[in-house]
């Protein structure tokens, strides 16, 4: 049985991702202290830290902003686009601004800030993790969740009838003129992980060369709204999970045309 | 001697907030308030600054949020169906700490009401119209100059405190013209903003700054328990009610009977009072120019000298709520409210002439 310490010597942990007295309130299996670690690892080999300014939502990842050492400021439910607009705008541009959000924070209730922000062009970076439904209050449907998943709130599954379909967030966006990239990224295998990391510097990069919006989706397990193992949940991304929503780019442009 | 312009309450909001040294202005369009949106769309990047039009005022409130953070002096303006809409804003503004001004000329309601002027969003704009029962000064102009002095004074109040400022006018107080004389106010010094966010590299000790209008969720630096927090904030709101409290005497000496009023009804309360001493009757006139903290001391010392009180404003009754609070059931309190309008239609206003009609008959002893 390996240690923490021998964990920590053997995949090393970034130095700024940070230990919070409030401890860690993720379940098993969970995916967001794998993105937590990610942002870590992006902003610190690109050597953003002392530039960065990180605007959550609400959600569980929201903690984030207490265990990524860099300054951040956590928002009203959905408003993170609105909030770095202002931020970005305000400090002249000089920050590198990234909202870090759900999938119902940034395409439930922050469509609009969202859809706006697009449109206006900004400069900044939107982070959004993408884990099928509302895991903080108990497992609701959100606008990604699954045909045919059972959410709390979908007790029988989602049937597009009542409910509509999957909203696919990296596509559509890709269509706005102010966006200069887009990508989803999954990082429930260590290829995938890498994967992940690059699309995060690429969207990031864009923010530094100042040509336009990034927007990058990261799928997220949440095992027990999706009434699976941690394992099992592994293999549903693969199997249900990605067969709606593909892996990659869908743009990527060093000027907006 | 300053120079004088003949400019609308709308725009005299911009040249205060440009002499407090605004650096951004995030607003949504909404009537009676455009002036303000356009002349910072005009004025403002010419003087270096920011200006961004939001998709909504929940947008501008959350600009205002963001823009706050970073320790710059931001504003946004809105009038009143918009000013709903900032509501969770103004709470989370509360909440994270954040300092800056929000400029309120209301319009009459409910709903969307009329484009006119009235003063029916006094309780929710003194009591909080957002969740969690926080506080926030509001400043109540009565005249053009008055947009653009209290504009730098509540840029400097929301500094001191950490907390959101509201600049609460009215469509008339907003769109009738003045002389402004532009004038820079010297208001004393201020802490420096250490708490503000701008990447570690911008901090003198190098480490992060964290906000949050979350503090209980995940308790953040300085704050180890949420009700550390609420007490900081009891603490602040207190300070407030005790440091801040404005307002304007008129005619009080000897007075018998009181007019309270603000805003463009004070404007005309004061027509009526003068009109009243000068046929002898001994009338005075309190207008507060904080409606939060609201001078309650003043109305008690004036009751318990045996004066009786005329609240007039243009609503159903709000602000005659914080007269009695003040007059404790120690004198006799009347409502001149927008019953008393001159005209049915939106254009109605309550004038000086009904004042003093309505001064005439709730006076101590009958006149």
């Amino acid at each position: 049985m390996t240690t923490t310490a021998e964990k920590t010597w053997l995949s090393g942990t970034p130095k700024l991702w940070v230990r919070h007295p409030a401890g860690s309130r993720q379940c098993p299996g969970c995916h967001h202290p794998i993105i937590e670690r990610l942002i870590a690892e992006v902003v610190e080999e690109m050597g953003l830290a002392k530039d960065f300014i990180m605007v959550v939502g609400v959600g569980c990842y929201s903690r984030a902003i207490a265990v990524l050492d860099f300054d951040g400021i956590f928002t009203a439910h959905g408003r993170p686009p609105d909030v770095a607009t202002a931020i970005k705008r305000t400090l002249r541009g000089k920050p590198i601004v990234m909202t870090l959000q759900g999938d119902g924070d940034c395409l439930a209730i922050g469509a609009e800030p969202l859809m706006n922000t697009v449109a206006r062009a900004e400069k900044i970076t939107i982070l959004m993790i993408n884990n099928l439904n509302y895991g903080t209050t108990g497992g609701q449907m959100a606008p990604t969740t699954l045909v045919g998943q059972v959410t709390s709130t979908t007790p029988q599954g989602r049937d597009p009838a009542l409910t509509g379909f999957p909203v696919h967030a990296p596509e559509s966006l890709a269509a706005y003129r102010g966006v200069a990239y887009t990508a989803r990224g999954s990082v429930h295998t260590a290829a995938n992980y890498q994967r992940a990391k690059k699309m995060l510097k690429a969207a990031l990069q864009k923010q530094v060369d100042n040509i336009g919006l990034s927007f990058l989706e990261l799928i997220s397990a949440c095992p027990p709204d999706w009434r699976l193992n941690p394992v099992e949940s592994l293999k549903f991304i693969d199997e249900k999970v990605i067969p709606e929503y593909p892996l990659g780019e869908f743009k990527n442009l060093d000027k907006l045309v | 001697m300053a120079e004088r312009i003949l400019v609308q309450g709308n725009e005299a909001v911009g040249w205060g907030a440009v002499s407090a040294g605004v650096e951004a202005f995030f607003g949504y369009p909404i009537t009676p308030q455009n002036e303000i949106t356009e002349w910072f769309a005009r004025e403002l990047p010419k003087r270096g600054g920011v200006f961004v039009q939001s998709a909504s005022e929940t947008g501008s409130i959350n600009m205002l949020y963001g823009g706050a953070s970073t320790g710059r002096r931001v504003i946004t303006s809105t009038s009143s169906p918009g000013w709903a809409l900032m509501q969770e804003g103004m709470s989370c503004l509360a909440n994270a700490e954040l300092p800056c001004v929000i400029v309120m000329v209301q319009r009459a309601g409910p709903g969307q009401g009329t484009t006119r002027h009235a003063q029916m969003d006094y309780f929710s704009v003194t009591r909080g119209g957002g969740q969690g029962g926080y506080k926030n000064i509001v400043l109540a102009a009565a005249s053009v100059q008055e947009n653009a002095d209290l504009v730098q004074l509540g840029f400097h109040l929301a500094d001191k405190y950490r907390n959101p400022v509201v600049m609460l006018t009215d469509a008339v107080i907003g769109q009738m013209a003045e002389p402004l004389e532009l004038r820079t106010l010297d208001l004393g010094p201020l802490s420096p903003k250490d708490w503000a966010l701008g990447g570690k590299g911008a901090h003198a000790d190098g480490k992060r700054r964290v906000l949050s209008c979350g503090q209980g969720q995940v308790p953040l630096e300085p704050y180890t328990t949420y009700l550390q927090f609420i007490r900081v904030l009891d603490q602040k709101y207190r300070t407030m009610q005790e440091q801040e409290v404005r307002y304007e005497k008129y005619h009080l000496e000897g007075a018998r009977l009181v007019v309270v009023a603000y805003g463009y009804c004070a404007r005309v309360s004061k027509e009526a009072v003068a009109q009243a001493r000068k046929e002898g009757l001994k009338v005075g006139l309190l207008r507060p120019i904080t409606v939060w903290p609201f001078p309650y001391q003043a109305l008690k010392d004036l009751a318990l000298g045996g004066a009786g009180f005329l609240a007039v404003e243009d609503s159903l009754g709000q602000m005659v709520d914080d007269v009695k609070l003040g007059v404790e059931g120690k004198g006799e309190v009347h409502l001149l409210g927008m019953l008393a309008r001159h005209a049915d239609t939106d254009a109605g206003m309550i004038l000086p002439q009904r004042v003093l009609q309505e001064i005439k008959k709730v006076y101590p002893g009958g006149h």
